[in-house]
């Protein structure tokens, strides 16, 4: 659910991050931090356990730019990704414009990323969300390690709606900013169509 | 969409803004923020530059919503008033017509039975104003009226943003 400002002429929206544990959103949302001016973003904050896990979430304040005088603003958020979080992953969700699914291309993390995605639509559902009618897209990430699963293995497995996927790898930084303007288009394009 | 769009109108506002500035005066406070429960600053009044708004905005609309998922858990709908104290500078957070978060940061030339009774009352003012402005954003879209600053935009517009 954006929220759109007369007085200050913004628009605010919500990006979550969701994936299986480890996968990488943090570092997709670090690297975003890294690798973006100082004045088009606020202070991240990671809510993590001291092991560096994420306990609630991350959280980073992003500024595109103006459209037609409209300050677009993007709110990034990170569920925490352990299966024992889930209360945690329904509440970040509250109120979202558009879904990262961050997948993890090992072969040892596909039953994983199954159980995440299944978890990702009970949750959006509890909401009043379908998953199928949110902007929404798949990143696969990890390209960059030996063993992974190839493309068109996890897209039979986890893309079977046919959404826009990326390949990427956090820790570089490849394929990162491709999907986070993927999903950034395709929430102002539903902004568009006025809901 | 399960929830409609928040939307915020100059009228309503300079009509928020009227009630926490008040707010500000009558409990003694320092700051005083307004928050979507979903994590977006409205609005906030007082020494706002020297605080992290944004931030602080995330992280209120987080706690409501963790102390909510508590307060689920124990058979209660929510917990509408939260308050954190300490040394110095204290936090008195509270929901008001379910919908929007009052955040009144305050010190010791204050305290928390004074807050507590006006936050009380400027809360229900609040409450009408937030009812107003649904009503108002409801009818628009029953008419169809398209004020909506995005109908009119063009592709090019969004790839001009990534440029």
């Amino acid at each position: 659910m954006s929220f759109i400002n007369y007085a200050s002429r913004e628009i605010n929206c919500k990006i979550v991050y969701y994936g299986p544990g480890l996968c990488g959103k943090t570092t997709n949302l670090q690297f975003i931090y890294q690798k973006t001016a100082p004045d088009a973003k606020g202070k991240m904050i990671s809510l993590a356990t001291e092991t560096e896990r994420t306990l609630f979430f991350d959280f980073l304040p992003l500024s595109l730019g103006e459209i037609r005088g409209f300050k677009t603003r993007f709110h990034l958020y990170t569920v925490p990704g352990q299966v024992f979080y889930d209360a945690s992953r329904k509440l970040i969700l509250k109120g979202v414009d558009g879904v990262v699914f961050v997948a993890d291309s090992q072969e040892e993390r596909i039953d994983a990323n199954i159980e995440s995605l299944e978890n990702l639509r009970i949750n959006l559902k509890e909401q009043g969300y379908d998953l199928d009618k949110l902007p929404y897209i798949i990143q696969y990430n990890k390209r960059d390690l030996p063993g992974v699963m190839t493309v068109e293995e996890l897209r039979h497995e986890l893309n079977t709606t046919d959404v826009p996927e990326y390949e990427a790898c956090a820790t570089t930084g490849e394929g990162v900013f491709e999907t986070l303007k993927a999903v950034a288009k395709l929430i102002l394009i539903d902004l568009k169509k006025g809901k | 969409m399960s929830n409609p769009t928040l939307v915020m109108y100059d009228e309503e506002f300079q009509e928020v803004n009227e009630v926490i500035g008040r707010l500000l005066k009558e409990a003694n406070a320092k700051v005083i923020f307004l928050v979507d429960k979903n994590g977006q600053l409205i609005s906030g009044v007082g020494e706002t530059e020297r605080f992290d708004t944004t931030s602080l905005a995330s992280l209120t609309a987080g706690n409501i919503a963790a102390t909510g998922g508590l307060a689920k858990l124990i058979g209660e709908k929510e917990f509408s008033i939260l308050f954190h104290e300490g040394e110095k500078d204290n936090l008195h957070i509270s929901i008001v017509g379910g919908r929007v978060i009052l955040v009144v940061l305050f010190d010791n030339r204050s305290s928390l039975g004074l807050v507590r009774l006006r936050v009380k009352k400027s809360s229900e003012e609040l409450s009408t104003i937030f009812e107003k402005l649904m009503k108002k954003s409801e009818e628009r879209e029953k008419r169809g009226s398209s004020d909506f600053p995005f109908a009119e935009i063009t592709d090019e517009d969004i790839d001009n943003l990534f440029s």
